[in-house]
């Protein structure tokens, strides 16, 4: 066996597998859609708008239901009591016309 | 085949010359791979979470009507269910009653709401398997809540929500109508906010601006924005994780540049000799090329599997404290593997690339140089 040779195999196997998950994410889109199904369900039966990804505060929980300066709200220069709020892009009046 | 060969012989010396410094190439080859893995995780996870979101929030109601008291979200009139009169195109309309309900036995935020659909008793509720986790709770046991007045009630879990909607349903406590309005304090006639159905999503804007002039106290808000929300949240947090690592990244290139840049007397030594015994200075290149190659494929490919295992197969632990914040419900879910292969490619180009030509430039200077002057 020459030295190149488990080299060469790593690679093949690494690539293979490389290749398997970019194939993998176009394979079944239909199972992907029948996973979520039971989601969407819930979505549509609730009427859900927000992920529960966010629990820790009022605003964080309902992202597109809180009034957009909320993760400002104690005053223009305050630091955001809430990691997650931190993490909140700033509300852009003039792309959504939303402003309040 | 004459030409494979040679390359074959080309490996063959380069893997015994990363042999020889194995130490110091398998530590360049880690912090390569974590560096790979890091960027290549929220890369993957973001685009996932994006997709999935943007498929889920598909089902979300297509507007829903609050109303605003100085300028704050405040309870919505039954009546205004029947101000908003006829208008073409909304198919259905119904007033939703949620709220948000602080447990201080465990310190966390529940998300109350009444679901019709569920025929509920008045003493039942149905929760989500975050709360059941939490609180160490299960079908048929009791969960209390303090009531606005100061009454404790006590509710018969139901039944638990699905695991494989936690995304949407960690914090959720489903009750009756009358047990919402008497545990919450929230008057008969009087709502969270409204929702409306409208079968053609060309006609939404419209309706809601037909919905501010009747209603001027009130804030529509599309499932459009929704979307939107979502998509630049998600856009946003990968944009600052990616500057959070910008000081580990600049800190890599800087370690990897003076690697694959900076020979030592012992390279150049090895070149020397090299051409000395007849090696041409394509064949010098070439080794070199093939082992600056080596080293950032095999990182990009090790980082880039890690990161996958990560996110698809170990639910984005890593990232769990950055999403939980403070928060003690958080859902347990397994992303769909989706991809993005321009994401992909521009990580791959931008891993294997420079590394590569940092590695040729410096070796092509010395290997044009006289041997006996680059041995001396």
């Amino acid at each position: 066996m020459r030295k190149s040779d488990p080299l060469l195999s790593l690679l093949a196997l690494l690539a293979g597998l490389f290749l398997w998950t970019l194939a993998g994410s176009t394979r079944s889109p239909q199972a992907a859609a029948e996973r979520l199904d039971p989601v969407r369900r819930l979505v549509s039966e609730l009427g859900l708008s927000d992920p529960a990804l966010f629990t820790e505060a009022r605003y964080t929980r309902h992202l597109s239901q809180a009034d957009l300066h909320s993760a400002f709200q104690d005053h223009p220069m305050a630091l955001e009591h809430f990691p997650s709020g931190s993490l909140l892009a700033p509300p852009r009046p003039a792309t959504h016309g939303r402003g309040e | 085949m004459g030409w494979l060969r040679h390359q074959r012989y080309l490996l063959d010396f380069i893997i015994a010359s990363l042999l020889r410094r194995k130490g110091k190439n398998l530590g360049l080859l880690l912090v390569y791979s974590l560096i790979v893995f890091m960027l290549a995780s929220v890369m993957l996870f973001t685009h996932a979470l994006k997709r999935e979101m943007g498929q889920v929030l598909q089902a979300s109601p297509e507007i829903i009507l609050q109303r605003i008291e100085a300028g704050r979200h405040a309870l919505i009139p039954a009546d205004y269910l029947r101000k908003i009169g006829r208008l073409r195109g909304v198919t259905a309309r119904k007033g939703r009653l949620w709220g948000y309900f602080y447990d201080p036995a465990v310190r966390a935020n529940y998300t109350l709401m009444v679901a019709p659909e569920r025929r509920l008793a008045d003493s039942e509720v149905i929760i989500g398997s975050a709360i059941a986790r939490t609180r160490g709770i299960g079908p048929g046991d009791y969960l209390t809540f303090r009531a606005h007045d100061g009454e404790a009630y006590s509710f018969r879990v139901r039944e638990l929500l699905a695991s494989d909607t936690e995304l949407f349903s960690a914090d959720l406590v489903l009750m009756s109508e009358r047990a919402f309005r008497v545990s919450q304090g929230v008057a008969e006639g009087w709502y969270t906010d409204i929702v409306l159905s409208v079968s053609n999503p060309l006609e939404l804007a419209k309706i809601a601006e037909k919905l501010t002039l009747r209603l001027p106290d009130t804030r529509p808000i599309l499932r459009e924005e929704i979307l939107r929300t979502y998509d630049s949240i998600f856009s946003w947090r990968q944009g600052i994780l990616f500057v959070l690592l910008l000081g580990a990244i600049l800190a890599f290139v800087i370690f990897a540049w003076d690697k694959a840049s900076g020979l030592s007397a012992e390279e150049r030594r090895e070149i020397g000799i090299l051409k000395a015994v007849g090696w041409e200075t394509g064949d010098v290149l070439r080794m070199k090329f093939w082992e600056g190659a080596i080293l950032s494929l095999m990182a990009f490919l090790l980082g880039y599997l890690l990161a996958y295992l990560h996110v698809f197969h170990a639910s984005a632990s890593l990232f769990e404290p950055v999403l939980k914040g403070w928060a003690v419900l958080y859902p347990a879910f397994r992303l769909t593997p989706v991809i993005d292969g321009l994401q992909v490619a521009t990580l791959f180009f931008f891993s294997v690339f420079p590394y590569v030509v940092a590695t040729i430039i410096p070796i092509w200077q010395v290997s044009v140089t006289d041997p006996d002057a680059v041995m001396r």
